[in-house]
Parts: structure tokens; sequence; C-alpha cells
């Protein structure tokens, strides 16, 4: 095994290297659920408390207060596609937003690819969102909501779209809050923003602005509900809508990554 | 053969960092406003923490790195193990580094022994079918088998060490880097586990680089020895030598003070001619552990008859605080009058006070009641206090940064009520 240690000078997406650290990778990620889930109904409870309640809470309010039309599916599974898909963003991203902070103990004593302590981060938020989607199947049988099966594609790629998206953020606002520590003050209220830009509870086709819709259609987890719910809406989904929304998370993990590997080297100096 | 480590031109260079190194957003943003204003963009300071460093350790070589705080000791290690990254020249590491700075990195204290074990050597570069070959070893060990199913929150501070110790040690890496400024913990089970890896490192040859202020240690463990001056490498050699070159050169240290033709008070009546400091058997040194007496001597002569005054010395630490400062307050409070001659007179700064550092002395002759100071003379004298942790110190078995500008050794009573 040999290695060589320069100044840091270039630009790579160090793929090589996390491929070699897989394991790591595994072990931070194992670690996060297994200490999450230790007490393990609580666990699982946690994770689907605040999705169900919300879903509880947002079906009263917008199907039986104020009506919003959602077309052939019941709002209570509306909602909660959008739930469970808004909070795998949001998670993935305060946490992985946090993730260096808290790990600068490691950081500022042993040397591997940084860029797993975000990325593990999402994938303890993937699991989670897991166990959100068995339920949301659950209440799918029980609200008997048709499902167009060819559609069920959209479910994976709607997932795979908020991951994207969410690495991307979260890694950027890793190292950004590594430099500029008050920086994790904005990020509760950035998210917030976020989640009223994103079709939870009302969908985005009810907006009458189209120049609006473009707007809000930049943000990725927009693309990721608009295929959830094509999955039920006979696999008729807004394609301008979802394709900006796949740009633009391919365009977060670009602008991630690269300040990322821009700023990791240094991390340990700072942290 | 191949040299295990490579180092060419390295460089490290940081900002000088005032208070603190991460910045607040709104420092950017407010400081950006004042300087729109000011015109001005801040100058940042920086300097080279290590500079141009060349070297080359063969395979299986044992190399200690000396050299005063800030030398760039740990700044070399950390770019070894790629901690931080260098800002000049490069370093060809062949082989797997390890070091006992990352014992017990990582643990959670909600997982169980065995399961810390996993993501520990995990994240110390162990493979998980290496971990598992070696994980009955680790337990034994580490002498914690009972726990090792128990969620570590439950372990004392001592058996979570020794978990952490004992992975460490199952490492084999093929380059070990000790500092021991920095590695924590029980001092007993760390020597079990160097004498461990040093086992290894004989049979395997493995190579290992040391970074110390004991220089007894050093003795004992390197042949050879990089001594390291404000960034730089000064020399590598046979340890022997490049001590005696540390001590002699780069300590800093000053244990003797002669005035060749005498340094005379404004009032002619006291000349001074030798300060020195010297351990219990009177002979003249300026590295001391922390358990021994430090003697201070000034010799001096009194030039006139009844003449009246007393002695003092201020002892300043490395940050120039004035820890404290002594007056001859016990053979006569100035009052006894010298006839004419040569006096010597000695002051003794107990044991077991003054931590480890560079301790400077200042030297005072004076009437204290009206204050009149005839002689005093700056920062004449200096030297350097270690811990010997063979012996009984304040700091007991803990290894890490121990702050405080004295460091009595205390009496402990406790009673049960």
């Amino acid at each position: 095994m040999q290695s060589i240690i320069k100044p840091p000078a270039g630009f790579s997406f160090g793929l090589k290297e996390v491929w070699q650290y897989r394991e790591l990778f595994y072990f931070f990620t194992w670690r996060d659920i297994k200490v999450k889930y230790k007490q393990a109904y609580l666990g699982v409870f946690w994770a689907l408390l605040q999705p169900l309640g919300m879903m509880v809470i947002f079906t009263f309010l917008f199907s039986k207060t104020w009506k919003i039309d959602t077309g052939i599916i019941q709002y209570p599974i509306f909602v909660l596609a959008g739930l469970i898909c808004w909070n795998l963003f949001s998670s993935s991203v305060s946490h992985a937003a946090e993730s260096m902070i808290q790990h600068a103990g490691i950081i500022n004593k042993i040397y591997f690819p940084r860029i797993i302590i975000p990325g593990s981060s999402v994938l303890v938020a993937l699991f989670d969102f897991m166990m959100g989607f068995i339920v949301f199947i659950i209440f799918c049988l029980i609200y008997k909501q048709p499902v167009h099966w060819p559609s069920v594609w959209c479910f994976p790629a709607g997932i795979i779209i908020v991951l994207i998206a969410a690495f991307g953020a979260g890694t950027f606002l890793s190292a950004l809050n590594v430099k500029y520590r008050d920086f994790r003050y904005t990020i509760g209220f950035f998210l917030q923003v976020m989640f009223f830009a994103s079709q939870v509870i009302y969908p985005l086709q009810s907006i009458q602005q189209s120049w609006l819709k473009y707007i809000l259609a930049i943000n990725p987890v927009n693309a990721a509900i608009e295929l959830f719910r094509s999955a039920f809406a006979g696999g008729y989904a807004d394609t301008t809508t979802v394709y900006i929304g796949i740009a633009s998370a391919f365009l977060l993990l670009l602008i991630g990554i690269y300040y990322f590997r821009k700023t990791e080297a240094y991390f340990a100096d700072i942290v | 053969m191949k040299p295990a480590i490579e180092i060419r031109n390295l460089g490290k260079q940081y900002k000088l960092a005032t208070a603190k190194s991460y910045m607040a957003l709104r420092d950017v943003i407010t400081g950006g406003i004042k300087n729109i204003f000011s015109g001005i963009e801040k100058k940042k300071e920086r300097f080279w923490a290590l500079k141009d460093i060349d070297l080359d350790i063969m395979p299986g070589e044992r190399v200690g790195i000396i050299g005063r705080n800030g030398a760039g000791k740990s700044t070399l290690l950390k770019i070894i193990s790629r901690i931080t990254p260098p800002t000049a020249g490069s370093a060809i590491i062949r082989g797997r580094v390890g070091s006992l700075l990352e014992v017990g990195t990582g643990f959670h204290p909600e997982l169980t022994g065995r399961e810390n074990i996993y993501l520990n050597g995990s994240i110390l570069g162990l493979r998980r079918t290496e971990i598992s070959k070696k994980l009955d070893e680790i337990i034994d060990f580490s002498g914690v088998e009972k726990f090792i199913d128990t969620p570590l929150k439950h372990y004392s501070s001592g058996m979570q060490l020794r978990l952490a110790f004992s992975v460490a040690a199952h490492l084999e890496p093929e380059i070990l880097l000790i500092d021991e400024v920095l590695s924590v913990g029980d001092m007993e089970f760390q020597k079990k586990c160097i004498g461990k890896m040093e086992e290894v490192s004989k049979s395997h040859g493995r190579t290992i680089l040391f970074v110390t202020h004991n220089l007894d240690s050093l003795r004992k463990f390197c042949s050879t020895t990089i001594l390291l001056n404000e960034g730089k490498m000064v020399e590598k050699g046979d340890t022997e030598k490049i001590i005696s070159l540390y001590v002699s050169k780069h300590l800093q240290t000053n244990a003797e003070m002669v005035w060749e033709n005498g340094l005379s008070s404004a009032n002619k009546e006291i000349m001074l001619h030798k300060a020195w400091i010297t351990d219990d058997n009177g002979s003249t040194r300026s590295r001391f552990d922390t358990t021994e007496k430090v003697a201070i001597c000034m010799e001096y002569e009194v030039m006139a008859d009844d003449t009246a005054f007393t002695h003092g010395i201020n002892v300043f630490n490395q940050e120039q605080q004035n820890i404290f400062n002594s007056h001859d307050v016990m053979t006569g409070n100035g009052d006894n009058r010298k006839k004419k001659g040569r006096y010597m007179a000695t002051v003794w700064v107990p044991a077991n006070l003054l931590p480890e550092g560079i301790f400077s002395v200042s030297l005072a002759l004076f009437l204290p009641n009206p204050l009149d100071v005839l002689i005093h003379e700056h920062n004449k004298l200096s030297f350097e206090m270690y811990t010997d942790f063979s012996k009984q110190t304040a700091r007991g078995n803990y290894a890490e940064a121990f702050p405080g500008v004295v460091r009595p050794l205390l009496n402990w009573e406790i009673t049960k009520k």
C-alpha cells in the first residue's frame, strides 16, 4: 500500500477512495441506525410519528376544512406521499449539514474520505424513509387507493431524485457549516421555506401562474412528489416539473460535491 | 529497499489563528461591510509550522522526533497520517499508518463493547474480516470480556480506555506514529500497548515515529532522532548526539550566568558575579522532572561592611506570566547587615510545584523597606520541567493536556461520613 501526500490540487470526485473505504461508510450508517433503533419499538415509532401526525393534521385541514382538489388521489394518500418525500429530503439535509461538526473528534484524529460522513447521514435518513414507505403502502391498502401498475418505477425514481438533491445540498451545507459556524441557524428556516415551496399539501398543478410553477419546479422535491403521485394518477406526471427537478438535483449534487471536495482538506485545521 | 516514508520539501503553512480558526458568517458579513467602508482588506498573518522538510525513513527504522513546543513535531505527524494536508512538497508513505493519537476514536456509548470494536477497528482502517479474526485476541487483551456485550456507557472510563488501546494495539500498522504529548489515558496500559507494538515492530520490522519530551524514553526506544526547530529540520542522526545538541543548543535554557567583571549595583555596594541553577546534588543543570527540587543560586560580593539588602527572584512561564516571586524573609528580612566578602544565596523551588514547561528567572538584590532595587536582572536563567511518568507526580496517570499555572501535589483526605 502506497499513498502520496501532496498539497491539494485540481479536482476529482474521489470515488475510487470512497470505494476503498466502503466498509467505513457501512459502519457509520450501521452505527447511526443501530443507535437510533436500539429501543426497537421506540425507534420505529419516532420515525413514523412525525409523518403520520402531519398527515392527520393536513388531512383534517385541507380535505375537511379547506378543500384542496387532488383529483382521483384521496387526500390522506396525496399528502402522505408528499410528506415522506419531503421528510427524506429535510432529514437528510439537516442531519448531513450537522454531521461534520458532530464528527469533529474523528476528523481531527484520523484520515478517511470526509464525504462518507454526510453520505451516511443521507443513508440513515433513507432507512427512516423505508419505514415510512412501508406505512405508506399500508395506508394505500387501507384506503384502497388504485395504483397504476406500469408506473411503479416512479417510486424508486422519485427516491433517487430526492437522494441526489439531498446529498448535494447536505454536503454543501456541511462544508459551509464547518467554515461558518453560525450558518446552522439558517438551515431550519431555509428548510421551512422549502417545505412550503414543495407540493406536499397542495398540487403544483393547482397554481395558476405558470412562471411560478416553473420556479417552484426548481425544487427537486417537487419532481419526486410529482412522480410518486403519478403512480396513482394513471402515470400522468407533469414532465416539465420532473425534468427541471432532475436537472436541479444534479446541479445541487455537483455544487455540493465540488464545494465539499474543495474545502475538505482543511477541515481538520478548522473544525 | 525503498523508504517507508519519503518526504520532500514538505511544508505546512497556517493562518495565524488569533482567537478561533473558524469564522462566523456574521463576522464575514460585518467584516466585509467594514472593509468596504475602510477600503482596507485585513491582511492575514501566516506562518510556516513546517518548512523544507526532507526526510527518508527506512522500513523498520525507529525514529524519535524532538523539539521545543511549536517546533512542528505534531504537525509532521498529522501530515503523515493525512489528517491535514501539506501546503508544499510531498510525502510518499509506503504501508498502513496507525497512531496512538486515534485511540478510542469513534467509540459510541450506546453500542456494546463488541460493536465498538468493529466500529473503531473499521475507523482505524481494519477490514471487517480482519477484525473478526482478531476479535478474541482483542477482547482478551482488553480484560473486559465479562462486559463485552454491555453498552459502553456502563463501562468505567478505565475500561473504555483498555478496550480502545486493545484495538489500537492489534492494528499492526506498518508505520506507527506515537505522540506521547497527545496520547491519552492510563500510562501503565499505554506502556503495555507500546510494549506490544514494540514487540511487533521488532519481529516484523515495523517503522515507528515517536514524538516525546521525555529524553529517557527516547534513548530507550529510538536509535535515530530528528531535531526540529521552528518548523525546520535541524538534524537527523544518532539519538545520543541529537539529544545533546538539543539540550545544549535548542532547549534555550540557560542554567548558568556569569558576569565576568561583576555587575555592580548603582550604589556600588554589591557586585553580582554569577547565578546558576542546580539540583539536589549541587550539579548545574537545566532540565528537571517535576518531582525534583530546583535550586537557584547567586554569588555576589559585598563591597562595604554593614550593607543591608535582601534577595529575590521572579519566575515566569513560557507565556510570560509571572508565576511567583519570592524574597528572602527567612534570614532577617533585609535587616541583617553583611560584612564585606563573597556570599552565595540559594533558594529552593520545592518539588511538585511547577508543571511542565520552560521557566525563566529574574534575579534581584534590593532593600525591601523602603523599596530600593539595587540589582534586577531580567530573565537571566531558565530551566525546563518535564514529567517523568515513572514517578509519583501530580499528573497521576493522566497523560493528556493538564492545564494550570502551577501543579502542586496535594494531599487528599477521604473520610466516610
